[in-house]
């Protein structure tokens, strides 16, 4: 479904990544671990196609074709969803408003019909249960306020809207109480299927006792050092990163 | 004679197609009937006689005519303005036949008024939306005129006024903007054609919203609009107005006096969307919009309320006002003010507080694009015996791109030591993030931009009549086109 061949990145002539080779297939759910500043956030944003970032080479391929000249809409409504690590405020735009507009750019641009406002609100608060979020969060100012858990929580409850095939989970679980990260890993666990992987990144092991990966991968430095199962993540936790730099 | 009238379809279209973002901006060929240039005495007399006015009207504009003369231009403002030739225009201009209903209207200044999206005929018309047309210097018709007068209510033309209701014109003119108020206020005062007048009697309130619809259609030709609004004791009314003009590459002059008068407990909501024509890219035409609106709650408990969505002409300058005369009296400023490619807007309000606890709220959002200049000027002035008076100011402005520029001059003059002011400003930039966040979730980056700024004001929009909420946020988006990328 993805793959990342090769990919260098540059950001103000600071090489971030350097050779990065990553290959996920349909259903697959796959984990980037590793330390502060190796570059994991940069490769998430490159994927959904932010400009800020110079590809001095390689290439990402999505269900077999090169995404690098595509705007980050036209990413977006092929189905790659980006939860970020830090969501971002919109005042005075409400969240189902956000999310409607959202959901009907996806639609037209696949020739289907808008939701009217009722319908949408019907699949909003079936949704919004799902995730144990409070109702009044879809009324309120996109992310204005909310705390930082309704926030990733929020993030979560776009995808499950937007129906993505290839999700991107930065840091999803950083913020969230016990409860909230059963909840949330819930919620991803629900959207799981055959067509749909997951990139998940993460710092911490316990995310990934509810959203089991494929494979476990660590980034330090702009390139993947090494490539594991889901006890590679075990191992992380008790040794840490710096056995695999150098 | 119809067959005279034409209207030129294939150059509307054309010119439609060809600046999709103006799309007022078609021309209706109707023979008009147009004062030659310049601006004189006579000129004053003519137009005074073509409105078959009482000689006291005459000389209340020749006295303001005298004054004009004598002042000069302001340029206080943060404005860059060509100077204006006043011997250079017509000040009247008029369809030839003036239609004695609207079975006579000329069925291309109809057709005129359907493309805007304000149809005049019964069948068709705006449900609960009574509407004033005014074209060039008159006004064509006033719907919902006669269900209105069943309450009581006055709702008709400047000129219908004058004669019909000639007391309360004489009682009410002038006196909320004196002639010798400014430099514009004295040019309208002397050379004023057409606007609206509403009285709303005690205890009555109006059933449905009063718009008057204000069409530049005559090239060379000012319009000078003169609006006067009467709420009785215990009476409310909605009144809202809506702009537009062709495209023309030479600029025109809009100098309005609008005047409110708030009697014991009344509420007038002004609303205005402003959508003249703002030039073209390089900022070659576009209407000067010299405009003194002003309203004075005399009356205890009165409320007088301002709504403006200012998103057309070249150059805006206008300041509508509330003086809160009566006890417990309230004044309210809410405006959204949109620059782009070259306009430029120096807007705000001055609230003068003279009666006891009176209490004013200022919402300006200023939104700059392209080279555009964005100026909120405001004056919040509390006097000697205005006891507990309280305001409340919020200014913000949002930058798109770096060429524009946003500016913000409070001006705060308190004679009271009881006042209590709040004052908060903000300058923001649209955030490159927030617009990655939108187009990640599938957005266009245009549609990323209208969302964010509508977001931006929505505190204004929310005090708009629900019809017209809409249509401001559909021009603001408009009116935002190639602003992005
Ligand atoms: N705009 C920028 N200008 C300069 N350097 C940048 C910019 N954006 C990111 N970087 C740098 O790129 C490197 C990678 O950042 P990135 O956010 O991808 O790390 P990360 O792996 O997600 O870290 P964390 O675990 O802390 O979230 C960091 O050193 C960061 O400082
Ligand atoms: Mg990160």
């Amino acid at each position: 479904m993805l793959e990342i061949k090769n990919l260098h990145a540059n950001i103000e002539d600071k090489k971030i990544l350097k050779g990065l080779n990553l290959s996920i297939g349909k259903g697959e759910v796959h984990s980037i671990m590793g330390p502060n500043g190796s570059g994991k956030s940069t490769l998430a944003s490159i994927l959904a196609g932010k400009e800020d970032y110079e590809i001095t080479d390689g290439d990402i391929l999505f269900n077999g074709e090169s995404i690098l000249e595509m705007s980050p809409e036209e990413r977006a409504q092929e189905g790659i969803f980006l939860a970020f690590q830090y969501p971002i405020e919109i005042p005075g735009v409400s969240n189902s408003y956000f999310l409607r507009e959202a959901l009907n750019s996806i639609r037209k641009s696949k020739g289907e019909d808008p939701l009217k406002p009722v319908e949408f609100i019907k699949l909003a608060k079936e949704k919004i249960k799902h995730l144990k979020m409070d109702e009044s969060l879809l009324n309120r100012s996109l992310n204005e306020g909310f705390s930082g858990g309704e926030k990733k929580r929020n993030e979560i409850l776009q995808m499950s809207i937007l129906n993505p095939c290839m999700s991107i989970l930065d840091e999803t679980d950083s913020g969230l109480d016990i409860d909230a990260l059963q909840i949330v890993a819930n919620g991803v666990n629900a959207h799981k299927d055959a067509n749909r992987s997951f990139l998940v990144i993460t710092h911490y092991q316990r995310l990934l006792n509810y959203i089991v990966p494929d494979f476990v991968h660590v980034l330090v430095g702009g390139v993947i050092v090494k490539s594991g199962d889901k006890s590679l993540a075990l191992e992380l936790e008790s040794k840490g990163y710096s056995w695999l730099e150098n | 004679m119809r067959e005279e009238l034409k209207i030129d379809n294939d150059q509307a279209t054309k010119e439609m197609l060809e600046n999709e973002e103006y799309k007022y901006g078609f021309v209706t060929d109707v023979d008009q009937d147009v004062f030659p240039v310049g601006l004189n005495e006579n000129v004053i007399r003519e137009i005074s006689k073509r409105k078959e006015e009482p000689e006291w009207l005459l000389k209340f504009r020749l006295n303001a005519y005298k004054k004009w003369l004598k002042m000069k231009e302001p340029n206080w403002a943060k404005l860059k303005v060509e100077k204006i030739d006043y011997n250079s225009m017509s000040y009247f201009a008029t369809p030839k036949e003036r239609p004695e209903s609207l079975d006579d209207i000329d069925p291309e200044i109809l057709e005129t008024y359907d493309k805007l999206g304000i149809p005049l005929e019964e069948q068709k018309m705006l449900e609960g939306v009574a509407v004033d047309a005014v074209f060039d210097s008159v006004s064509l018709v006033t719907t919902f005129k006669d269900k209105l007068a069943e309450l009581g209510i006055i709702f008709c033309s400047f000129s219908e006024a004058v004669k019909d209701h000639e007391s309360l014109i004489k009682k009410y003119l002038g006196r909320v903007i004196p002639a010798s108020d400014n430099y514009f206020a004295a040019l309208n005062a002397a050379v004023f054609t057409d606007g609206s007048f509403v009285y709303v009697p005690k205890g009555v309130r109006c059933p449905m919203e009063l718009s008057t619809y204000f069409r530049i259609n005559a090239e060379n030709t000012g319009q000078f609009e003169r609006t006067l609004i009467i709420a009785d004791e215990g009476s409310h009314v909605s009144y809202l107005e809506g702009c537009t003009a062709p495209k023309r590459s030479t600029s025109q002059l809009h100098a309005a006096c609008v005047e409110l008068l708030a009697h014991d407990d009344a509420t007038i909501k002004y609303s205005t969307i402003q959508n003249w024509y703002p030039g073209d890219k390089n900022g070659k035409g576009g209407i000067y919009n010299f405009v003194t609106k002003r309203g004075n709650c005399v009356g205890k408990n009165s409320r007088i309320s301002w709504t403006q969505v200012e998103t057309g002409s070249a150059v805006t300058w206008k300041y509508p006002s509330c003086i809160l005369t009566g006890d417990n009296s309230v004044g309210e400023f809410y405006s959204v003010a949109l620059t782009n490619n070259w306009q430029q807007a120096d807007t705000g309000t001055k609230m003068i507080h003279l009666g006891k606890n009176t209490k004013s709220t200022i919402v300006s959002k200023g939104i700059s694009a392209g080279q555009g200049q964005n100026t909120y000027r405001g004056l919040v002035q509390v006097s000697e015996n205005a006891q507990d008076a309280r305001n409340y100011t919020q200014c913000d402005s949002i930058l798109i791109g770096d060429k524009c520029g946003a500016h913000t001059f409070p001006y705060i003059e308190i004679k009271n030591p009881s006042a209590q002011l709040e004052h908060e400003a903000t300058t923001s930039k649209v955030g490159e993030d927030q617009i990655f966040y939108c187009q990640q979730r599938g957005m266009s980056e245009e549609d990323a931009l209208s969302l964010i700024v509508n977001g931006f004001c929505k505190e204004v929009f929310k005090e708009l009549p629900f019809e017209f909420a809409v249509e401001a946020e559909r021009l603001l988006s408009v009116s935002l086109e190639g602003s992005v990328g």
